[in-house]
């Protein structure tokens, strides 16, 4: 194939990657942003996303669209729920202690992993995408799902930022985010955001895991990659900035694309865990974060 | 020693030391005691136990659950028709995780714990490899199910021994007449990025040359990828052939992208049927398989000159004509490979009749006696067809089936010889110490 060609797959396939790890990153930056919580769980709310979009669309039928327009909106509030009870029953308990957080969350990790493989099985399970366009370039054919996969990323990143510039729960987490002390001083109910934030966060991934179900399927183990993309993304972004979480998930993505499609995807990973490296040595709150105070 | 609600408080129960240790003191008594010789009778009734490491979770799972089902519905024949020697056979289940490590732990602890005869099962090439070396140091006969070269190749141990199933170099070198003959000359390979992988990387080019036909180009695809559209523009475009094995959770995904790159102009495909085990051929996306080939060991669909064994095989195993479980039209088997395990069983049995194995203190008789075994004669304990054994080097050759996709079933359109598929051994296990 022609360079040409190769890049715009390349550049392509980048994107759909930089779509679904921007979602994913952006949970996990928001819980840590405001909660100062490092969710070692993070990956497995997109793996129950998955997995729920697959028991949903397979219980209803008809169209395949109508199902997984039902996973769409069902499964992150499923997921949702769960970490709101999660943060519930264990966060709140520790105090949010970040040490201890660490340890409870990576507990949550082999919990929801274990009852996966418990209820769902171990099997990787396909699901229909809503609709199966196949965009017809002359150098090669494209699926038309994935593009639209982009562009929902897309319009939930636009959402999730009006939403924490433009909204009265925006300022409230925001505050929260700068002074938790004296927002609680304010009458903000810190505890609450708290709940809230960690269930956004949850449903951000459960919604990039609904959405990555029809093109890799739905397993049990595959809440690992996007956790470790993630964290890459989110500390060369800098944690709780919304820009930078969205520019490294397409940095990240684009050179995953890009790289691993010309030279290797070992070249791909080395040059991500290079970045962060350097991210840290020169600029520890990362590309677009605030100097911790 | 109690807690404050007294939980662990062990004076309210009435045990006291003297009655702990009379009671310590009659059990070892009566475990000594003469008379008191708990397998007297062992020797002619005590079931024999086989140690089966399964892949029931990680990425070999599917394989993992249809191995189950065969394993059990061949004990179940061997025990209905008199077990081995007269004995019961029972098998013991401990799952691998499709994990190196955890298999080599798996087959320690058939060894040491559960005191297995044998261990038995497996699929994955990294799951084999990284557990032969605990099977040599415990001196424990193990039998795999794979499909690898590594026991052929004598890398291994002499307590390996692959019975039941062909390996790759002898799958490739029969089949690659009938590639070059019927599909294209030149090749592209795109294989898994591990061992069961470089088989195919490593074989596939002589086998082809020495037909006239070429290997352009190798495209290998770490394990653990999930997506796969990028690699294929390393495909060149005079490719007139692609040649893809897959496995793991994420076939599907590879057959449907490479679909969706090249539509209805695609070069003609060949593929092994582990990149579609226990994945229906019609599944959304996979139309553009339509009229391409597969490998496949053993038949996935019935065929019209399916013999008799072949169909009684399927029925006790509870497949149908489909290869889907019987009453679950969704789960489709691993047909291609899982009668490995019924026939490897079969193998296991005739060893231990042969050996007249009695216990672990005839391990190493029983690895002789398989060492010295020749042919299997195609029949109910060989339904996928006959094999020869070459004790020396541990593995079975048999047939190999290429099926084509036609209205979404696979049909057989050509079977190869034994002959076809013989190479010169590579070493001799015999020749290394019990």
């Amino acid at each position: 194939m022609h360079f040409g060609p190769h890049l715009l797959l390349a550049t392509l396939e980048g994107l759909v990657t930089s779509a679904v790890l921007a979602l994913t990153a952006l949970g996990l930056s928001l819980v840590f942003g405001v909660m100062r919580v490092v969710n070692v769980a993070h990956g497995e709310f997109f793996m129950l996303g998955a997995v729920l979009a697959w028991a949903i669309t397979s219980a209803i039928g008809g169209h395949p669209a109508l199902g997984f327009l039902a996973a769409l909106v069902l499964a992150p509030l499923i997921v949702g729920a769960i970490a709101l009870v999660a943060e519930r029953l264990v966060l709140r308990r520790l105090n949010y202690n970040p040490e201890a957080t660490i340890v409870a969350t990576i507990g949550m990790l082999y919990i929801i992993q274990q009852l996966a493989l418990t209820f769902y099985g171990p099997e990787a399970r396909p699901v229909q995408p809503p609709f199966s366009y196949r965009i017809l370039l002359p150098w090669f054919g494209y699926s038309g799902y994935k593009l639209s996969v982009i562009a929902a990323s897309a319009l939930l990143l636009i959402g999730t930022w009006l939403v924490l510039t433009r909204t009265k729960i925006g300022l409230i987490m925001r505050a929260t985010q700068y002074d938790s002390e004296t927002a609680q001083a304010f009458g903000i109910p810190v505890g609450r955001v708290y709940g809230g934030v960690f269930a956004l966060g949850a449903m951000l991934a459960a919604v990039a895991g609904v959405l990555i179900v029809p093109i890799s399927q739905a397993h049990y183990l595959m809440g690992q990659d996007p956790l470790l993309l993630s964290f890459i993304v989110v500390i060369i972004g800098g944690l709780g900035s919304l820009r930078g979480t969205v520019v490294a998930a397409v940095l990240i993505g684009m050179s995953d694309g890009i790289i691993s499609m010309f030279f290797s995807p070992t070249l791909a990973k080395i040059i991500a865990t290079l970045l962060v490296a350097m991210v840290l040595v020169f600029r520890p709150q990362g590309l677009f974060g605030t100097q911790a105070r | 020693m109690t807690d404050k609600n007294g939980f662990f408080d062990l004076s309210k129960t009435g045990l006291t030391r003297r009655t702990a240790l009379k009671g310590l003191a009659a059990g070892a008594g009566l475990a000594v005691a003469p008379g008191f010789v708990r397998y007297s009778q062992a020797q002619s009734s005590a079931p024999v136990k086989i140690g089966f490491q399964s892949h029931r979770t990680g990425i070999g799972a599917a394989y993992g659950r249809w191995y189950e089902k065969t394993t059990a519905a061949a004990i179940k024949a061997i025990n209905a028709a008199g077990g081995i020697n007269g004995r019961p056979v029972e098998v013991v289940i401990e799952d691998d995780g499709t994990d190196p490590a955890r298999g080599a732990e798996v087959v320690a602890k058939f060894a040491t714990q559960h005191k297995t005869d044998i261990v038995f099962g497996t699929l994955f090439s990294h799951v084999v490899i990284g557990s032969a070396p605990a099977a040599g140091e415990a001196k424990i006969p193990y039998f795999v199910v794979s499909e690898g070269h590594h026991v052929a190749s004598t890398k291994l141990n002499r307590y390996v021994f692959q019975p039941g199933i062909t390996d790759v170099k002898s799958q490739i070198q029969s089949m690659a007449p009938w590639i070059s003959a019927n599909v294209g000359k030149k090749v592209t390979m795109i294989y898994p990025d591990f061992a069961f992988g470089y088989d195919h990387r490593d074989y596939l080019p002589p086998a082809l040359k020495a037909q006239g036909a070429d290997v352009i180009a190798q495209i290998a695809i770490p394990p653990t990828e999930s997506s796969f559209t990028k690699y294929f523009p390393q495909i060149p475009a005079e490719t007139e052939v692609i040649y893809h094995v897959m496995v793991g959770p994420a076939v599907l995904t590879f057959v449907k992208e490479l679909g969706e790159f090249y539509g209805s102009s695609r070069p003609q495909l060949f593929g092994f049927i582990d990149s579609l085990e226990a994945t229906d051929i019609n599944s959304p996306g996979l139309e553009f398989l339509d009229g391409s080939h597969f490998w496949e060991g053993s038949p996935r669909y019935a065929q019209p000159d399916d013999s008799a064994a072949q169909k009684a095989y399927r029925a006790a195993v509870g497949i149908d004509d489909n290869g889907a479980a019987v009453g679950d039209p969704k789960d489709v088997s691993t047909a291609a490979h899982m009668f490995g395990c019924w026939e490897t069983l079969y193998v296991v049995k005739k060893a231990m009749e042969d050996a007249g194995y009695k216990g672990p203190e005839d391990r190493a008789k029983l690895v002789e006696a398989t060492e010295a075994l020749t042919a299997f004669a195609e029949g109910p304990e060989h339904p996928q067809g006959a094999k020869t054994f070459n004790g020396k080097i541990h593995q079975c050759f048999g047939i190999q089936n290429i099926s084509k996709v036609e209205g979404g079933k696979l049909k057989v359109v050509h079977k190869t010889k034994i002959e076809d598929g013989l190479y010169e051994a590579e070493g001799d296990y015999t020749t290394q110490a019990l």
